[in-house]
């Protein structure tokens, strides 16, 4: 993981500082609400429904024991003990009082931890997957290239009030894109070239929101070491381009379809002429220093083969499938990820308690060298385990509520916040996953249906990534009564290719929906071929089957 | 008499800012800021004067500051409100494509929180929005002790620092 030098230090103490007195001058009356609004946000503070909610920057989802200790302690302290995971893998204090935040903030400093820009119209925590580094298919190591973009972006004197949010991606899987990244403003897909060299393709223009688009690509072939300085381009060209007029087309989505993905690429191309060889252009060297951030632990060498863990897994039967859904193959012999689902029925998606902090820090410790990943479905990855702990790591899971076999199937979904939490929401999002999880509560079904992503947003800005769900909810507005329209075929890249889902029909309200996805999973079953997903029978039969079913009139 | 920063000290400002003129009327005399538009368009009967700067509004493209740049007394570069963050790479196109010297004034919304960035981007002079404090705004300069990325303040960024 990323160790911070004095540098880090310094940049973080300067920062908490700088937001203590601003935030002293608001309350002093000398910062207007206005102005003191946007100077919060890119300290990760919103004003929510009921209170502040403080947004910390997990970069990349990497987590080590002794910070989500500190996230536990914050809970205690200042929140009401629980804290939440969102699905850009960060983390969300949803009850801190404002005046508090400087003194969270400099707790977060202590270990390593900050809130800077993880809200606002600037570069926002740049993702990628969860798995990085442990599993198969990877080009490299994504993360190295994530802190790179993580200190280039953190106070870009250009890119503080840009037209909109912006965010950036990198995958390096070949296999499976587990971070969906083909709908962000930036995605970067690590690649060789026929040299053998590393590089990126670059993919802008990617979003969701009310225009949901997949990202073109701008360029095939881009050295690593012109990375910054290309992303400086494309920023650039965004900064000054971008509507600043209307919100909802500000994203660089928006000029890119307008300009065409071509002219875009050109101007890109034209900018960064003038800059791909100014000191921003990274070096052999600064790559090196900082792979060397993220090597492997010190791993035992072992056998792929474990008797033990082999011997557990013929005896226990909810042992086998909780190893079967939670547990993926680790490119060491002998050790693999296991993935504590966090969610449960009777807590928003994301809630873990400062209790539950404590323990997944106490199991990092013990079983995966004190780190963790949260994820963006919004569970937490143990990334370093050895098969021979498995059966030890599900047992204590299980005490701890995490170990639920769910993961990748119905239950597994991914909610925003919604009307509960969100002061932007047409509906409320929390209570629907939570009837959800109630009515398909049987693990034996849920694992024959397979793997279905479900999304739920509470309105069009689409934090759950409704869009890209296999099944995805998204809460409207009918004349002030909250209803949920359901879209069905949309693909985070994670199962099939990146796609966008297409509405069902006319929206349901909220005791509908859940007898409207009963309805929609039964077609599913009784149409699909085999072991077809879910995904690949809607792609095979088509909407119209589901529509026609789901809206026949009951006679 | 408006404040300004420069050279990071709160100095008067004795340059007036013309909002626009009317169709026809011809530039006052006395040390003014024009719009650009108004410049170009009288560019003739103004060139030979040295009391003139002129301003870029933030949805005009910077190139329209090109030319002009060793005619005029100094740039200014408008940002309408402070979230319109247009300012911030014409500055540094300014400076690092036009090659421009001389004084960049940052005018309008101009708010202690922003001039950090702004000076990181090449602009040397502050006017600060009237209702504001100048003198404490200066403590904007000290905030932070150092910065990752290069920019046009100092463009080579942390990382080369810290290889040595
Ligand atoms: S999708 Fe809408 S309701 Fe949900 S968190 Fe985002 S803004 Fe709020």
């Amino acid at each position: 993981m990323y160790v911070y030098d004095n540098y880090d230090h310094a940049i973080i103490e300067d920062r908490v500082k700088q937001f203590r007195d601003q935030t002293n001058r608001y309350f002093d009356g000398k910062l207007s609400e206005d102005e003191y609004l946007p100077l919060r946000l890119q300290n990760g503070l919103y004003v929510q429904r009921m209170a502040p909610m403080l947004r910390v920057a997990v970069p990349y989802g990497m987590l080590a024991s002794n910070q989500i200790r500190k996230l536990a302690e914050i809970a205690r302290k200042f929140d009401k003990g629980y804290a939440h995971f969102s699905t850009r893998q960060n983390v969300q204090f949803n009850w801190p009082e404002l005046a508090d935040v400087p003194d969270i903030l400099e707790e977060l400093s202590k270990v390593e931890m900050h809130a800077v820009q993880t809200s606002g119209n600037c570069i926002r925590n740049t993702t990628t997957d969860q798995f990085a580094g442990v599993c198969h298919g990877e080009v490299e190591d994504p993360r190295p290239y994530c802190e790179i973009i993580r200190q280039w972006s953190t106070f870009h004197p250009e890119f503080a009030f840009l037209p909109r949010k912006f965010k950036i991606a990198v995958n390096a899987n070949t296999l499976a894109d587990r971070s969906a990244t083909d709908v962000h403003d930036i995605s970067l897909h690590l690649v060789k070239n026929d040299a053998g060299e590393t590089g990126f393709r670059v993919v802008a223009g990617g979003g969701l929101g009310r225009t949901p688009i997949i990202g073109s690509t701008i360029r095939e072939y881009l050295p690593a070491e012109d990375m910054l300085t290309y992303l400086d381009a494309i920023i650039r060209v965004y900064n000054q381009k971008g509507n600043r007029l209307n919100k909802y087309k500000a994203r660089i989505k928006i000029l890119v379809k307008a300009l065409t993905p071509e002219v875009f690429a050109e101007l890109v191309e034209e900018e960064w002429s003038h800059i791909k060889d100014s000191e921003s252009k990274l070096t052999p060297e600064l790559i090196e220093k900082m792979k060397s951030y993220f090597t492997e632990p010190a791993y035992e060498t072992l056998e792929d083969n474990c008797a033990s863990y082999e011997a557990k897994l013929a005896e226990s039967k909810g042992f086998s499938s909780w190893v079967s859904r939670n547990v993926e193959q680790h490119k060491k012999p002998g050790y693999a990820i296991a993935t504590l689902a966090i969610k449960r029925a009777g807590h928003a998606p994301g809630d873990v308690t400062d209790v539950q902090l404590d323990k997944i820090a106490d199991l990092a410790d013990k079983y995966s060298f004190g780190e963790t990943r949260t994820t963006h479905e919004q569970n937490i990855v143990l990334a370093d385990v050895k098969k021979s702990d498995l059966f030890a790591i599900w047992e204590a899971a299980k005490e701890a509520g995490f170990a639920t076999p769910n993961l990748g199937l119905l239950t597994d979904m991914i909610c925003c916040p919604g009307g509960d939490y969100c002061a932007l929401a047409n509906a409320k999002s929390i209570p629907v996953a939570d009837e959800i999880m109630r009515r398909f509560d049987d693990l034996d079904y849920l694992h024959d249906l397979g793997e279905i992503d479900l999304n739920i947003s509470g309105c069009m800005n689409a934090c759950g990534h409704h869009h890209v769900g296999n099944i995805g909810i998204l809460g409207v507005d009918k004349k002030g009564e909250e209803f949920y329209q359901i879209s069905l075929g949309g693909d985070s890249g994670k199962i099939t290719d990146t796609a966008i889902g297409k509405i069902l029909g006319p929206s349901f309200n909220r005791d509908e929906v859940v007898d409207v996805l009963d309805k929609i999973l039964n077609i599913y079953v009784e149409q699909r071929q085999q072991d077809e997903l879910f995904i690949d029978t809607f792609k095979r039969v088509g909407m119209s089957t589901f529509k026609e079913r789901v809206y026949a009139k009951a006679n | 008499m408006p404040k300004l920063i420069k050279n990071r000290a709160v100095v008067e400002d004795d340059f007036e800012l013309i909002q626009a003129l009317n169709e026809g009327e011809s530039a006052p005399a006395g040390k003014i800021i024009l719009p650009i538009q108004v410049y170009l368009d009288q560019r003739e009967s103004l060139s030979s004067r040295n009391d003139i700067a002129v301003w870029l509004e933030s949805d005009q493209p910077a190139e329209m500051l090109k030319d002009v740049a060793d005619e005029v007394a100094f740039l200014a570069v408008n940002f309408p409100k402070f979230a319109d963050g247009r300012g911030y790479s014409y500055a540094r196109l300014i400076r690092e494509r036009f090659n421009y010297t001389g004084e960049l004034r940052a005018i309008g919304d101009v708010l202690l929180d922003q001039l950090h960035f702004m000076a990181r981007c090449g602009f040397d002079s502050f006017a600060v929005r009237e209702d504001r404090d100048a003198e404490e705004a200066l403590q904007a300069f000290e905030t932070f002790r150092y910065s990752y990325q290069g920019a046009n303040d100092n463009p080579s960024p942390l990382f080369r620092k810290r290889l040595g």
